[in-house]
């Protein structure tokens, strides 16, 4: 066991239909930074917040200090000495930087109930002066960049006493200067001997950060090695590293004439995208999660207003994108967040499956028994599990809802069809499911752009394959030239 | 017990109609008869045409506070039009109407084009409309109205009061509608997630449109039967009805977050809330009572909803 600060051993876990982690083990020292990596749903998010409370395991044991822990809370955790910054930050933005810092445990005043505000601010500027921050404790937190709140969340993480913060991609929203920053504050926390857990995409700064990196993949643990055995080639082959199951069924599609033209279209968080799509064919789009790839494909759709270029569908300019335009000329969609923009959860599997294709069978009233006909139908063919076409779709599984989303946009039989994330969050037998559906609906002639952070799938489903890093195309590759390796490292540096 | 708690989440507000209905027969004379049921309708035509109507803002996931106003300001301007040897009955009808159509519309295009929240459109839409009734009128009663105005809310037909006709019409109407329609069902899906309704193709600006012009012209509706029931246009009349309106539909089991809902179960409301004020009435119970009641029932409702809805 030797003498480190924490441990994880053996962690299991278990979410319905999937396996999330399996016997997974992490060590952490005191005072090093160790970094975990691996592709989305890895398990990286999971081992994390099992370790912070937030979500109860199935098997093994967290050991903290020598002894045995369980946290039952998130409160728990905090209280024995765990913090995590998360990717997406929580403030109170109309409060002061010091009131943020001590929310909760504000120093009592003269009278019970009252705060001293001289002993709050006094206390919050010790605190930032022993990081080296720049920060004034009396700034409000919404005049704060998204780094210097990230500074805030550190301060009040040490003034919990914390031995171990957990930074789960601190950099996806900041840049540069500042990330050089945050490594100053990082080596600093280490300095006073606090551990400090790194989970992130980004090679070149998790080789200048890291002591120890440890790798996962599929919900397992794969290695552990000290960062200088490893460099950039080697860390892309352990993450991504498995073959290519057989669950892909792949056929040499023949590309028939251009469907859909994008042409210099830029957006919310990407620009100057130009790519076509072909009948018959299916064009991979991979990249990591923030790169843009969601927005480019909502923007298409018409979810998303373009702040330039153009989409043409079989040559022609669509002038005013929106979804119900997009729906009258052939493109469907089926959404990365189901929950967000696929699914009405408190209607019945029926009104979603005929949601979108209304106009096209019905007239002013609504044929009730054709539509009852045609969802028992739809629940048959694309074999959704549910008790009756009733069933509010709330009730159901992922994989179960995602058919569902599939079924109400092909019923309005598209010819060009975007998949964004269609397998996230499923388990493997939905998956394949689906895969089989895209390959038979290129050989049908459709066009289809997949978007997808799982390699295996892109790989194996795609002719061509668009990397997208930081809202721009950084490659293009033939179905032939792409490996996982050569995709990561377009995708990542 | 699973089936017994069933049972009671689908049916819950209509066995307590019944229930209250058959300790009211037990308890108070004169309570169950033909006569004093009819009296009861009639009570409750009026809120109950405003409760169909905001239901449809509710489920499409908006409110309407603006309802009262409206319904004073459309009576004042049907009575206007309305005194004896001036116009034909039709045209206090339609102007009043189309008053509502207007509203409806400025409301509706006020929240979806210029994104405004419902709660203070409809809010700033009460005042002005309010403040419309009382400019039309001068701050005075519109009095002199024709006796075929006044039949619409005084008259009968086939024996039974016309503001009941019209409160059946419009129950039959809102429910084909909303149950057997497209615009019915899209009202549902944006309610529900207007996102996904959006991303289906949904035009999510025209369906809200059409709910907020739906109860703008049930509450001018409503307006024209009361000015015709009191033979006056009053310009002060249906202050706080909107609030009694969504009270009806929250009892009725719609969910004010949207998305879920139905018109049978707001006419229950309104019944419920029908029936115990009448109840209450015979029993000489004083009318502040009554409102503490109607509270707790109101709160009472909401509690059981959430409790059969876990």
């Amino acid at each position: 066991m030797g003498n480190y600060l924490f441990s994880a051993e053996n962690i299991s876990k278990s979410f319905p239909g999937v396996k999330a982690l399996d016997k997974v083990s992490l060590h952490v020292e005191k005072g090093k930074v160790h970094a975990l990596m691996g592709e989305n749903g890895a398990g990286k998010s999971t081992l994390m917040k099992i370790v912070m409370g937030m979500v109860p395991y199935d098997e093994g044991t967290l050991i903290y200090k020598g002894a045995p822990v369980r946290f039952l809370s998130v409160h728990d955790a905090i209280k024995s000495g765990f913090a995590m910054i998360h990717q997406e930050l929580l403030p109170f933005p109309e409060l002061t930087v010091a009131e943020n810092i001590f929310m909760g445990r504000e120093p009592g005043g003269i009278l019970p109930g009252f705060i001293s505000k001289k002993k709050l601010n006094e206390d919050a500027r010790q605190l930032l002066k022993s990081l080296k921050l720049s920060v004034k404790e009396t700034r409000l937190m919404k005049e704060l960049s998204v780094a210097e709140m990230q500074m805030v969340e550190i301060a009040k993480a040490i003034s919990n006493n914390t031995d171990i913060i957990i930074m789960d991609e601190p950099t996806s929203a900041i840049s540069g200067r500042e990330v050089t920053i945050l490594f100053e504050v990082i080596r600093e926390l280490t300095a006073k001997g606090i551990a400090v857990i790194y989970i992130s995409h980004k090679m070149d700064e998790i080789f200048q950060i890291a002591d120890t990196i440890t790798v996962m993949r599929d919900g397992k643990h794969i290695t552990t090695l000290p960062a200088k055995e490893l460099n950039d080639e080697k860390l892309i082959q352990l993450i991504v590293g498995r073959e290519l199951s057989s669950i892909f069924d792949k056929k040499n599609n023949m590309p028939g004439e251009t469907l859909l033209e994008v042409k210099n279209l830029s957006g919310e968080k990407f620009s100057d995208i130009s790519f076509v799509v072909k009948k018959g064919e299916v064009l991979g789009i991979a990249g990591l999660m923030g790169a843009g790839r969601t927005e480019i494909a909502e923007t298409i759709y018409g979810l998303r207003r373009p702040a330039g270029g153009a989409v043409y569908i079989r040559n022609k300019r669509i002038h005013k994108p929106s979804p119900s335009v997009s729906i009258k000329n052939g493109i469907g969609l089926i959404s990365e967040d189901r929950k967000r923009t696929g699914l009405v959860l408190t209607a019945s599997v029926r009104h979603n499956i005929t949601m979108a294709s209304l106009e096209k069978w019905s007239g002013f009233l609504l044929d009730k028994r054709k539509e009852q006909k045609v969802s028992r139908e739809q629940v048959q063919k694309f074999g959704i599990k549910t008790p009756s076409a009733e069933q509010t779709v709330n009730n159901l599984s992922g994989g179960n809802q995602q058919k569902i989303v599939l079924s109400k946009v092909l019923l309005n039989d598209p010819e060009i069809i975007i998949f964004d994330e269609p397998t996230r969050g499923i388990d493997i037998g939905a998956k394949t499911e689906i895969y089989k559906m895209i390959t038979a609906l290129a050989e049908q002639g459709k066009a289809i752009i997949m978007i997808s952070s799982e390699l295996p799938e892109v790989l194996g489903l795609s002719d061509r394959i668009l990397v997208i890093r930081n809202g721009r195309i950084s490659k293009e590759l033939a179905a032939g030239e792409a490996t996982q390796e050569i995709i990561m490292q377009y995708a990542m540096i | 017990m699973k089936s017994v708690s069933n049972i009671f989440s689908r049916y819950g507000i209509l066995l307590s109609l019944i229930f209250i209905c058959i300790v009211l027969s037990f308890t108070t004379p004169n309570f169950f008869s033909a006569q004093n049921l009819l009296i009861v309708l009639r009570q409750v035509s009026i809120n109950g045409i405003l409760a169909i109507g905001v239901t449809f803002v509710i489920i499409a996931g908006g409110i309407d506070l603006s309802l009262g106003s409206v319904l004073a300001l459309t009576g004042v301007v049907a009575a206007s039009f309305a005194h004896p040897d001036t116009y034909p009955l039709v045209v206090p009808l339609i102007l009043a109407l189309l008053t509502g159509v207007v509203i409806g519309a400025i409301n509706g295009l006020t929240i979806t084009l210029g994104r405004v929240a419902p709660f203070i459109v409809t809010l700033g839409m009460m005042t002005i409309a309010r403040g419309l009734a009382l400019v039309f009128s001068n701050g005075r009663p519109v009095t002199n109205l024709s006796p075929s105005f006044n039949y619409i809310g005084g008259g009968n037909f086939l024996g039974i009061p016309v503001p009941i006709v019209l409160f059946m019409l419009v129950i039959i109407i809102t429910i084909i509608i909303l149950s057997n329609t497209r615009i019915g069902r899209y009202i549902y899906a944006v309610g529900g997630n207007e996102m996904a309704a959006k991303a289906s193709g949904i035009r999510v600006n025209r369906v809200k449109l059409f709910a907020y012009i739906v109860c703008s012209m049930l509450a001018a509706l409503a307006g024209i039967i009361l000015a015709s029931r009191i033979t006056t246009g009053q310009p002060n009349a249906g202050v706080a009805y909107e609030l009694d309106a969504i009270a009806a539909v929250v009892i009725g089991g719609t969910s004010l977050l949207g998305g879920k809902g139905s018109i049978t179960g707001t006419v229950i409301g309104v019944l419920i809330i029908g029936v115990i004020n009448n109840g209450l009435d015979l029993q000489n119970v004083s009318s502040y009572y009554q409102q503490i009641i109607k509270g707790v029932i109101i709160v009472g409702a909401a509690l059981l909803d959430r409790k059969s809805n876990r």
